[in-house]
């Protein structure tokens, strides 16, 4: 920390005693309440959830909610299917896409050459950028007839679903493992090395571990990202709104997740209704993972210091 | 097996693994240009949809979204850079910051279909805008937000602390010195961010979905409080919603958003790099 970041002349106590001008003043205040707004934006967002979500838990018995049978219907609205549905192609997204993720990070950090590199980041970075309705269109005409040829009976399943949010959130994972494995400082691979380790020795025994508490936290935001993701799900998962009994086959079947259902059903339900109710329910629920795995990623990275500080401190 | 051993083909599994990641991308990108391609025409590209869709172009879903993305920016610019300016700039260390940084967090993790909904219920119900241009623009604005904020700061951060000494020490005041040194400094990094952000917000299609997305709307919007047709939601309506659906329609819809995506992604990726070659200190 000994590149400790100057801190701007402009806040020391003389400035601030000195002259105070109005036009000054009122540009200061327009601009922290942009900050602040921030803030008021997300306790927005929640409350308009909370306003025309509320009614779903007040109306629907508990024990209803988190029943096992979505049936929109004959007014049947058990969460657990699109919990089960959510958890499972989450699950199978994050089991793929933790090694493919980590493992190319590593690649990229420790083993390509310069030129190499230099080419694969932008080409991860393309991937960033494709919409997900797009991979969500790929996965509905290529990627669903080549899992269904492996013998399911349809190629709308979980898996299928697994595989497109891997893809999905590899960028995240790979460039956030990289960050951790690049804040590994460079004398741990050279006094590993000098002692006479192999190249992988020193990459699985010193940097990996070092950089354990980095991965930690690429494993949570892809997990926020895959657990978020709507449209691509929606198309490739079949939708099934039923619980796949516990079997080694259960992710090749149609499952329903809980972003697909809001996006499914909300075009069609009245305003007003428990029906339309409950789809913003399942959004509070929704914004409520997403909040506590961010806060928690955002308080391991050190919500205080941007990207460049962090790297800064280490040169 | 000997460490050297182990060693080599600890190298070969990672770089077939690695290859394993990278692939599939480029050919995701290469499939739809090869299927898309065909379809694509003068007439694809400035004509309206025909028969149920199934015939002529895609024009007012490219227009919608071109108008989104100009909503979108209107949304998000000031506010985001103003956040920006505020972190930088002007926030001490202390539990606000500490809170508008946690929004900011969670702003970027909170679910697109989340923002869907908030919209619906904020822009599109309570504020009685309807499905209307300007409720995908706010919503769409404040979902960019956070990448918008984040870029800004890093390229306001990255202006040389003497140009803020010199300026202040000249008896330019805090918000000048902001003005007319910091701001115009940074410029090129914000504009990337907000290109950036602009092209994820181009391509997603969960937010638009209640907020003013149309189904099939062959005349363009006459005022921002129209509906307006978008390739996003048109790809996803063509694709699983219209039966007998030609394929190279489908693929076209899909190469033309990609496009318009990756062109905003590249232009942002170009500001940038042309930004730090000619960077000056």
């Amino acid at each position: 920390m000994a590149v400790a970041k100057e801190s701007p002349p402009a806040r020391t106590r003389a400035d601030e005693t000195h002259s105070v001008n109005w036009g000054e003043a009122i540009i200061e205040t327009l601009i922290k309440a942009a900050g602040i707004s921030t803030i008021f934006i997300i306790a927005l967002i929640f409350f308009f959830l909370l306003r025309e979500g509320i009614p779903a838990f007040l109306d629907i018995p508990l024990r209803q909610l988190f029943g096992p049978r979505w049936y929109p219907i004959e007014g049947i609205y058990g969460l657990l299917p699109l919990l089960v549905g959510s958890l499972m192609v989450t699950v199978g997204a994050v089991v793929i896409a933790l090694p493919l993720g980590i493992i190319t990070a590593i690649y990229l950090g420790e083993i390509a050459p310069l030129w190499l590199r230099e080419i694969l980041k932008p080409i991860i970075e393309i991937l960033a950028g494709i919409p997900s309705i797009v991979l969500g269109f790929l996965g509905w005409v290529v990627l669903a007839p080549l899992v269904q040829n492996l013998g399911a009976p349809t190629g709308l399943t979980a898996f299928t679903g697994s595989l497109i949010l891997a893809y999905m959130s590899l960028p995240t994972i790979i460039s956030i493992s990289e960050d951790a494995l690049y804040a590994v400082p460079k004398e741990y691979r050279d006094g590993a090395l000098a002692i006479g380790a192999t190249q992988w020795q020193t990459i699985w025994r010193v940097v990996v571990p070092a950089a354990r508490s980095g991965m930690v936290i690429a494993i949570m935001l892809g997990i926020g990202r895959a657990i978020g993701e709507t449209m691509a799900v929606m198309m490739v998962t079949g939708n099934a709104s039923n619980i796949p009994p516990l079997s080694p086959g259960m992710f090749f079947q149609p499952v329903r997740t809980m972003t697909a259902t809001i996006a499914a059903e909300m075009g069609e339900v009245a305003q007003g209704t428990l029906h339309y109710n409950t789809l913003f329910a399942i959004g509070i629920v929704l914004f409520v993972i997403s909040f506590a795995i961010n806060s928690v990623a955002g308080r391991l990275v050190g919500v205080k210091g941007t990207r460049r500080e962090r790297h800064g401190a280490q040169l | 097996m000997s460490r050297q051993q182990t060693h080599r083909l600890a190298m070969i599994v990672i770089t077939l693994v690695a290859a394993i990641a990278v692939i599939p991308i480029v050919f995701v990108i290469g499939y739809v240009v090869w299927n898309g391609i065909s379809a694509i025409s003068w007439a694809f590209l400035t004509e309206a949809p025909r028969t149920g869709m199934t015939e002529g172009g895609i024009m007012p879903a490219i227009v919608g979204t071109v108008i989104l993305i100009f909503g979108t920016a209107i949304v998000s610019m000031p506010l985001s850079i103003a956040t920006a300016v505020y972190l930088a700039e002007y926030a001490h260390d202390n539990r606000l910051t500490r809170y508008i940084r946690l929004a900011i967090v969670n702003l970027a993790g909170i679910p697109s279909i989340v923002y869907g909904l908030f919209g619906l219920g904020a822009f599109v119900l309570f504020m009685g805008f309807g499905t209307s241009i300007v409720a995908g623009s706010l919503t769409l604005g404040i979902m960019t937000m956070p990448v918008v904020i984040s870029t800004a700061e890093e390229a306001i951060l990255g202006v040389p602390q003497q140009f803020r000494t010199v300026s202040l020490s000249l008896g330019a005041t805090r918000w000048q010195t902001i003005r007319y040194q910091v701001l115009p400094h940074a410029l090129p990094g914000i504009l990337t961010g907000l290109i950036l952000g602009l092209g994820r917000a181009a391509g997603e299609t969960a937010p638009i979905l209640f907020t003013v997305a149309a189904f099939y709307l062959p005349e363009l919007p006459g005022s921002v409080f129209d509906q307006t047709m978008a390739l996003p939601y048109h790809l996803y309506v063509i694709a699983t919603q219209v039966p007998g659906m030609p394929l190279s329609i489908q693929y076209g819809t899909a190469l033309v958003l990609l496009l318009i995506v990756l062109s905003l992604t590249l232009t942002a990726t170009i500001v940038r790099t042309q930004m730090r070659r000619r960077r000056e200190w």
